[in-house]
């Protein structure tokens, strides 16, 4: 048995030490806001956050994530209100939306540290994340919307 | 052009494909109720339903039912906002539902549930609009019932009923609570309607936030990946190393029984030919399925595939273009051949385009179920119709028996189009006895995509003493996707032959053509259409979003700037002058290209306008080249011209994208916001193709297998954009896809403008850029 802390409620699975994080998300605990796009640490649709750290879940043994704090898009903000999320919807962001959860976590990692990056800033932390509907020029601008709320300017 | 024909009947069975039968006419599916799961949207309560299309509860909540796959386009929110303007209702009692198989949801135009084609806005419009004034005019008979006054005394608006003398008004939540609505409107009575004018539209223009997007910022949005049921098996392909025509020969599951949870091996039985040499590891976890299809040891017979290469599949085509026999006529204006004899000058190339790759970020997946004799399966897709019927041959059973619950679509890109996905799942699910979702692993997914296929054209045109272009001879050879679906209806008679009954006879897949029949006035023009059949076995290709127009379009207005060139015009003065209107190119022959052929050249106008084109100075090694296209097919085009600035690194013939101006003449503008957003990405998706995605077939397989060598555009090389809307009140056409078309032909030319290095082959790489600076 492997106890995973998941958005502040543990969760008990017995699974192969070496099952992707991933996988346990998505089928065992039916927490589906995590998407699989690659299984190869190349596209960042499963992003979630270890210890606030933005890690590919599907790279990610359950082992590894075992004793940590992992926060999926679901426990992002209880309300569904982050700064990122009110900016996605502002912005109108998503076409397919399968990316997106990633891309808000991924992105929600870089505010956490800095709430005033530069256009480069967010495109070195965000070009792990792939959008095939290419929805790129409006993550950049609601990240930003995102970054100004949160700087309360 | 393309013409549409009604599906009246469905395609049946006949060995490898798929034609329509006569038999099959009047095929009726039953609808059955979801079993229950946690399904992606309620169903609606259906207190009052005017229409099919959508019902309104003792709440008011008005949810319209989406007989579109919805992929990101928005098409759903699309479809509420027509039904909100004629009812009347506030935009915050809109919701959507996403329609089942069940014909009754089918497209009321295609009369089939299928959706592509940049069609769906045009082709709902008048019905979605009916529907919702049939509701509306409902809902004011019955509160002037309630309220004792007459109907015509009484206005609807924000979803209430108003009566402006006594300053009374019902909701529409009272109306239908007090029971007084309830007529469902026949087809007679709803073309009977009088529709508002334009000017009356207070939700048809507004940039209405699209209803299915606050679900998809908190993982609330339902994709066919998402969906669970009790008891339920995971499956996991195990593929053979050719795109087609492998046989399994034997399987060894000695090594996949050593895994925990391990069920079964199940050979995929496809009558349908949709798939393989498939394998499916059956096991209680995904993981576990994962690791027990790896353990399998399979002996597959390659089939005679297995040889096929690029080079092949283009040498094949080549070999079909020089013999110029099976070339099926798409258009024939004047005498090519003998104005060609005339010419002072020709100019002769040929132009490639490489397979590409979906790879919505969706990994396809499907959940069978059986119950109770029915089949459940859950999965998003585009063509419903078609799916059922192949579900049904793999399930045994009729198609009745198939229902099929639609998701939100993790992208589709005319990916979802296809059936394979159900194939797998529903015979994974019959050999184990239970219900297994299936999960396609991202490299089984790109193997197995139905690309678009590698194309190959020859353009010869003949110009006078003076430069003009007095003859073009194009002809177009690739694998045709749209004759692999079985339903003649779906493909075109040659210009010079008649449609006999439901048959093959004289019939060609025009969406590997459209395009070619453009809106320039070239007297003679001559556009052949032939199936490299090579291709068509080895590659099962299918629709990748823009189809045709984003390889014909690549040729034509590649070839326009060679004859700007050829005879020292400018490529924009030549095309404007080209563009005449004249014949046949003044347009209206159908109400969608009403205005023809000036429309375009406005289009072009602004897009010039908006760039800088002739006006700013540019750096060393930089140029911007032009393109305008009529994508997606003559009887509905979308006018959009492009501007693309590059500049290009002589040393290495590397090329970076530093600026796109695209502007797109759409009639009228549902949503602006909305058009604006499938511009933007399809202006990515144009330099993507153009530049980045490159998939390649060796020895019959697909070599690219995931994002690693398969490379889609990513946020660090997106081009700056400019993006110009035009909405003259004309009616609406789509949005989705056109602006892929125009942006390589921008590029190509371009990278000429800056460096003269013309190139003929998609994508563009700085080897062939370097390559043609050379010659």
């Amino acid at each position: 048995m492997t106890t995973l802390n998941i958005n502040g409620h543990d969760h008990s699975v017995d699974v192969p030490s070496d099952t992707p994080l991933l996988w346990v998300i998505r089928e065992h605990l039916q927490m589906t806001g995590t998407k699989f796009g690659c299984g190869a640490g190349l596209c960042g649709a499963c992003t979630v956050h270890l210890n606030g750290e933005a890690v590919r879940s599907c790279q990610t043994a359950v082992s590894q994530a075992s004793g940590k704090k992992i926060t999926t898009i679901e426990g992002l903000d209880p309300k569904g209100e982050h700064p990122l999320q009110r900016a996605w919807i502002a912005e109108q962001v998503p076409q397919c939306g399968y990316c997106q959860s990633g891309q808000i976590m991924q992105a929600a990692s870089l505010l956490a540290k800095n709430s005033d990056p530069t256009k480069e800033e967010i495109v070195a932390h965000m070009d792990g994340n792939l959008c095939r509907c290419m929805t790129y020029a409006r993550i950049q601008r609601a990240i930003l919307r995102a970054a100004a709320d949160m700087r309360g300017v | 052009m393309t013409k549409h024909q009604k599906i009246d009947s469905l395609p049946s069975l006949d060995r490898r494909s798929f034609i329509i039968g006569t038999a099959a006419t009047g095929l009726v599916f039953g609808y059955v109720a979801l079993p229950e799961i946690k399904d992606a949207l309620a169903a609606p309560a259906a207190n009052f339903e005017p229409t099919v299309w959508y019902a309104i509860g003792n709440d008011g909540k008005v949810t319209v039912t989406v007989g579109k796959a919805d992929m990101g386009q928005h098409i759903a929110s699309t479809m509420a906002q027509l039904v909100a303007e004629e009812l009347e209702a506030s935009w915050k009692d809109m919701a959507i539902a996403l329609a089942s198989n069940d014909p009754k949801y089918n497209d009321p135009i295609l009369g089939a549930a299928v959706t592509g084609g940049s069609w769906s806005t045009g082709m709902n419009f008048d019905a979605m609009c009916r529907a919702g004034a049939a509701g509306r005019i409902t809902l004011i008979k019955a509160a002037a019932e309630m309220l004792g006054v007459p109907e015509s005394e009484l206005y609807a608006r924000d979803s209430h009923v108003h009566h402006a003398k006594s300053k009374k008004s019902l909701s529409y939540a009272q109306i239908v609570a007090g029971g007084k609505a309830n007529k469902a409107w026949t087809a007679d009575e709803l073309k009977a309607i009088k529709l508002k004018t334009p000017d009356q539209y207070t939700k048809i223009g507004q940039s209405l936030r699209q209803l299915d997007i606050p679900a998809k910022t908190n993982g609330t949005a339902k994709y066919g990946i998402d969906a669970f049921v009790p008891d339920m098996l995971y499956g996991k392909l195990a593929l053979p190393p050719v795109r087609f025509g492998a046989t399994v020969k034997s399987v060894d599951d000695s090594e996949a029984k050593k895994v925990p949870g391990f069920v079964k091996a199940v050979v995929v039985e496809d009558k349908t030919a949709t798939t393989s040499g498939w394998v499916v590891a059956v096991a209680n976890t995904y993981e576990g399925a994962k690791k027990a299809a790896a353990a399998l040891k399979i002996d597959w017979d390659r089939g005679k595939y297995d040889n096929v290469s690029d080079q092949s599949i283009i040498d094949e085509s080549r070999r079909l273009q020089k013999e110029g026999k099976e070339g099926f006529l798409f258009v024939k204006d004047g005498d090519s051949a003998a104005a060609m004899q005339k010419a002072a000058k020709v100019i002769d190339a040929e132009y490639l385009t490489s397979i590409n790759i979906h790879c919505p970020l969706e990994p396809m997946n499907a959940l069978a179920l059986e119950k109770d004799g029915m089949w459940h399966i859950y999965t998003g897709n585009q063509f419903f119709t078609r799916t059922t019927i192949i579900g049904s041959v793999v399930a045994g059973t009729d198609p009745k028996n198939i229902a099929l619950h639609q998701h939100f679509l993790g992208g589709g890109f005319g990916r979802r189009l296809e059936s394979d996905m159900v194939v797998p799942a529903i015979a994974a699910a019959k050999a184990v006895g239970k219900p297994v979702k299936l999960i396609y692993a991202r490299e089984d997914d790109m193997q197995m995509d139905f690309t678009r296929p590698l194309t190959y054209q020859k353009v010869k045109v003949g110009l006078d003493a003076d430069g003009k272009a007095i003859a073009m001879e194009h002809d177009v050879i690739g694998a045709w996707p749209t004759a692999k679906w079985g339903i003649p209806a779906f493909l075109t008679p040659a210009v010079d032959r008649q449609r006999v009954g439901d048959t093959y006879e004289g019939l060609h897949d025009s969406f590997t053509v459209n395009g070619a029949d453009y809106w320039y006035t070239i007297p003679n023009h001559t556009v052949r259409n032939y199936e490299n059949k090579l291709a068509q076995g080895a590659t099962p290709s299918g629709q990748l979003r823009s189809v045709a127009p984003a390889w014909t379009f690549w040729a034509v207005e590649s070839t326009m700037d060679e004859i700007a060139h050829a005879n020292g015009q400018d490529p924009v003065e030549m095309r404007l002058k080209m563009l005449d209107g004249a014949g046949a190119n003044a347009g209206g022959d159908k109400p969608q290209n009403v205005g023809g052929a000036k429309r375009l050249a406005n289009a072009l106008r602004a897009a010039v306008g908006r760039s800088g084109y002739g006006a700013i100075k540019l750096g060393p090694n930089e140029g911007m080249g032009v393109a305008c296209v009529s994508s997606q097919e003559r009887a509905s085009p979308t006018w959009t011209a492009c501007v693309a600035h590059v500049k290009v690194d002589p040393k290495t013939g590397e090329v970076t994208l530093k600026k796109v101006t695209v502007a797109m003449d759409v009639g009228t503008i549902v949503n602006p916001d909305g058009v604006r957003a499938q511009i933007e990405g399809s202006i990515f998706w144009g330099a993507s193709l153009a530049m980045l995605e490159k998939g390649s077939i060796k020895n019959g397989g697909i070599e690219q297998r995931n994002f690693d060598s398969y490379t889609p555009m990513r946020m660090s090389q997106i081009p700056e954009i400019d993006v110009s809307i035009i909405g003259n009140g004309e009616p609406a056409v789509g949005c989705g896809e056109p602006a892929v078309t125009v942006i390589a032909p921008a590029v190509g030319n371009a990278i000429f403008n800056a460096v003269g290095a013309r190139v003929r082959s998609l994508p563009i790489t700085a080897e062939q850029v370097k390559a043609a600076m050379k010659t």
